[in-house]
């Protein structure tokens, strides 16, 4: 009963649940906090619109982003994961999202930026269907805990439309 | 030293029906391990409900050695889900972010292009050839929740698989000169 075995035993055995007790707490406290992030975006300009050689459309497009992601930051925070995504809908598919811009926000100081990019990744169609195409900018944030469940939400911004013709 | 002595003599003292007994408890232990993995497997949905990261390609968020706790759910995947996802062809699961989602209108169906966050390029370079999309069929689950550090034990047996024979042969010696 009180041999090596069983020490060295019991001591891990407590060690770990105090361990998984201790990661759950702050994943848990992540439920009481405040949050009022809140972002806006423009289009500055249609760079390019184009159909490709394969027959679908392309845009470049340079974007003017303004977010405050500050008040998703708690103690348990290891990084936001920030991006904006061109959201539509097109005759074949009912819903089409393209990642147009991200980054990764490792901290409270840099979660309140305005940013003027054009497209990180390029905003390409299953087809041609983007010509007068109305859609929506979400922009979506992932919060990455530093231990516990992660959490995501967004804001949509719609109202946003491409030309009629290719440029 | 007289530990090593108390522990022969345990081993020559041993008694068959001492032995079967304990090949049943030992046996009673590896099946609730089972039994508690597999409803884990119903609960989240999904084959693996808890993987290693192994490579760098999520950094600075997820690093070599933690763990992802997965579920899946009937709800389609969406831009921004951090997806575990099988190739045709290779068996270590990836775990990236979905980027890009087209959602058919008529099957439901969709169509997901992943990238890793430290990646400068999507993951078109890692699917089979000729694939353009993920389906759901290739992902196993989307990560919900993250543990750090606790998944080297996993590396380190995997890739020094000597140290994995040391602990079950100390395990299995312990349970047997156990007086229980």
């Amino acid at each position: 009963m009180h041999s090596l075995d069983y020490r060295a035993n019991a001591l891990l055995i407590f060690s770990v649940t105090a361990l998984a007790f201790i990661c759950a707490i702050p994943s848990f406290s992540d439920k009481f906090s405040n949050q009022n992030p809140s972002a806006e975006i423009q289009i500055l300009n249609i760079n390019r619109f184009k159909k490709q050689s394969y027959g679908n459309d392309e845009v470049s497009l340079t974007l003017d982003i303004t977010a405050d992601l500050q008040s998703l930051f708690t103690w348990n925070t290891k990084q936001v994961f920030a991006f904006v995504a061109a959201e539509y809908e097109t005759p074949k598919n009912s819903l089409n999202q393209v990642s147009l811009w991200d980054v990764i926000i490792p901290d409270k100081e840099h979660a309140k930026f305005r940013i003027q990019t054009s497209n990180k990744y390029r905003f390409i169609d299953q087809g041609h269907n983007l010509r007068g195409k109305e859609f929506n900018l979400t922009l979506h944030w992932h919060v990455m805990p530093k231990t516990g469940k992660m959490f995501a939400d967004k804001i949509v911004m719609p109202g946003y439309s491409l030309p009629d013709a290719y440029k | 030293m007289g530990w090593i002595g108390e522990t022969v003599d345990s081993i020559k003292s041993i008694k068959i029906r001492q032995l079967l007994t304990q090949a049943v408890t030992l046996g009673m232990i590896v099946t609730s391990a089972l039994i508690i993995w597999k409803a884990l497997m119903c609960v989240t949905g999904t084959e693996s409900p808890v993987v290693v990261v192994l490579s760098g390609s999520m950094e600075p968020g997820f690093q070599r050695g933690d763990i992802l706790f997965l579920r899946m759910t009937k709800e389609p995947i969406r831009t921004g889900e951090i997806v575990v996802f099988n190739i045709d062809g290779r068996d270590i699961p990836i775990v990236h972010r979905a980027i890009e989602v087209h959602e058919r209108k008529t099957t439901g169906e969709v169509d997901v292009l992943t990238k890793g966050d430290n990646n400068d390029v999507d993951d078109i370079g890692l699917y089979a050839d000729g694939q353009m999309w993920l389906h759901r069929h290739h992902i196993m689950g989307r990560a919900v929740g993250f543990l750090p550090y606790v998944g080297w034990v996993t590396i380190i047996m995997t890739e020094k698989p000597i140290i994995k024979y040391i602990l079950i042969g100390a395990l299995g010696l312990l349970v047997i000169t156990s007086k229980d």
